[in-house]
């Protein structure tokens, strides 16, 4: 592998995968509005958006479109956002501080929600995300604090809960959940989650130990894709030469 | 046409123990901290508060004005979770009516209809069904029959809102990107109390701006209270941006000593507190 200057480039890092891996949340996804929430997921919707999802919109974090030069195109306030997700013309990838084998999630407070042990953000759009735009997750730390049997309150709901309400989840979908070890989806006949890809350099065991549940395993696991010469080059020197996303997942 | 133009302190003076206060801005942007801080000084209490919570929460909840809060969730933004407002949930301090953002919205716009609710697709599935106990949901009469949540409307007796630039009339002016639901929130409530970096002639108003960042209209305010700075440590862009540094402070120190170095005293005593400070920390 070479950079653009012709020196020999670091092999990609935790990090880079996981760039990656989220990214692909995008691919083809036409004409929608990316909404990545934490480090990576915007690094990644912006490689998506330089390479193979060309036509994604990106905001600046505030109420403005922007392209990937940071020229604005668009006027997007809390409002107006909120109704491109009843419209579903958006994938967000929302944070979790609970996720579980049906992919519910949980931001609101931990415990007993009458009186928390401890008080979380709230449910923020969680509860209209997943009811109406594609919803996919970024976990930075894999764990069984995590990862759990069951979580302690609902906030984003998973195919379980779904599918109790067939009209009115209509449009819910959870694509892709991307942690720091792997990607899952839902690809299993009773929608729980699935082990869809490691990440180089982790190991089963390492999710297995991670994970609060039992993951379906497929009998081969692939590993998450290898960034092209390009995408590295991208990452590394154009979207985030600060390098921020290592403060997110460190080597 | 009437002059509206009052104190915050005279504001205040008109809201009581027990009223449901709407509070605009998002998170920790846009805050009607002047007011806020106005209200923290009277003795004001057992308040249903509806807000997309910042830092406004946080302070009323750690002086125990809330009895009840309606949100979708409290955030400082740069510092993720409110602490002054986690320590009052994990001490069972409040009640809490938590509903999702667009949930929100709908009560807000119901309410400003004068509709009792409206429908949303959101909440079905969700927890927020449990944990707000009177929220009932409605099937379409039409072919599809699908089943929403019916949000009740989120009709109050007075907003507190901070803008840009107001006229005596008030008709508030923002200057920023977004909007956020300042104007929802006055056309919720039954009187609403209107604060500004400054007031200006009417005609000032477009004389550099376009019509459209007029946002709130004269009909639907009761008060119009001249607090430049009245956002902080909260931003009001473009006018000014967060004060991270004094924020931080906030965020970490006990609120019994916030109190007494910087809420104890009036606006002016206030704003001369977080100058001293800023000279002391050099920032």
């Amino acid at each position: 592998m070479t950079t653009g200057l012709g020196a020999p480039s670091a092999p990609p890092t935790r990090a880079e995968y996981c760039v990656i891996a989220c990214a692909e949340a995008w691919r083809d996804a036409g004409e929608i509005l990316a909404s990545p929430m934490g480090v990576i997921p915007s690094v990644g919707a912006r490689l998506a958006r330089r390479t193979f999802a060309p036509d994604l919109l990106l905001t600046d974090g505030e109420a403005l479109l922007v392209d990937p030069d940071g020229t604005v195109e668009g006027w997007l306030p809390y409002r107006q956002h909120l109704t491109w997700v009843t419209g579903g013309r958006r994938h967000v990838m929302m944070g979790a501080g609970q996720i579980d084998r049906y992919g519910n999630q949980n931001i609101s407070c931990i415990g007993d929600w009458a009186r928390p042990t401890r008080q979380l953000l709230g449910v923020r759009g969680a509860p209209v995300n997943t009811l109406n735009n594609p919803t996919s997750y970024w976990i930075p730390r894999h764990s069984r604090r995590v990862f759990v049997e069951r979580v302690d309150l609902v906030c984003g709901v998973g195919y379980d809960r779904a599918a109790e309400h067939p009209e009115s989840a209509r449009f819910h979908r959870i694509p892709r959940v991307v942690s720091d070890l792997g990607v899952f989806d839902f690809d299993t006949p009773d929608r729980s989650m699935r082990l869809a890809s490691l990440h180089p350099g982790v190991t089963l065991d390492q999710v297995g130990e991670a994970t609060g549940f039992a993951l379906t395993v497929p009998q081969e696991v692939p590993y998450t894709r290898e960034p092209t010469p390009r995408e590295l080059e991208l990452i590394r020197e154009v979207i985030d030469p600060g390098n921020t996303r290592a403060t997110e997942v460190g080597t | 046409m009437g002059d509206k133009t009052m104190t915050a302190d005279e504001a205040v003076a008109r809201l009581a123990s027990g009223m449901t206060l709407g509070i605009g801005g998002w998170g920790s942007r846009r805050k009607p901290m002047a007011l806020v801080r106005a209200l923290l000084r009277s003795p004001i209490t057992d308040l249903t508060v509806v807000s997309y919570g910042g830092p406004d929460v946080g302070m009323l909840a750690a002086a125990g004005r809330i009895r009840t809060l309606v949100t979708a969730f409290v955030t400082l933004d740069s510092i993720p979770l409110e602490p002054h407002y986690r320590a009052a949930r994990e001490r069972g301090a409040l009640e809490l009516r938590e509903v999702d953002e667009a949930m929100f919205l709908w009560g807000l716009t119901a309410a400003a209809n004068r509709l009792p609710f409206l429908p949303v697709r959101a909440g079905i599935g969700s927890d927020v069904m449990r944990a707000g106990p009177a929220l009932r949901t409605v099937t379409s009469p039409y072919d599809d029959g699908e089943t929403f949540v019916a949000m009740p409307a989120l009709r109050m007796d007075a907003a507190l809102v901070h803008v840009s630039r107001a006229d005596r009339q008030g008709n508030g002016q923002y200057l920023g990107p977004d909007p956020y639901f300042d104007d929802l929130f006055c056309a919720a409530a039954d009187t609403a109390y209107l604060s500004c970096e400054r007031i200006v002639d009417t005609a000032e108003l477009t004389k550099a701006a376009p019509p459209q960042t007029l946002l709130v209209g004269r009909h639907t305010v009761t008060g119009v209270v001249e607090a430049p700075n009245g956002a902080h440590f909260t931003s009001c862009a473009p006018d000014y941006g967060r004060d991270e540094a004094f924020q931080k402070q906030y965020a970490s120190m006990p609120w019994a000593r916030f109190t007494a170095r910087f809420l104890d005293g009036d606006e002016q005593a206030y704003r001369s507190a977080v100058q001293a400070w800023h000279e002391a920390e050099g920032s």
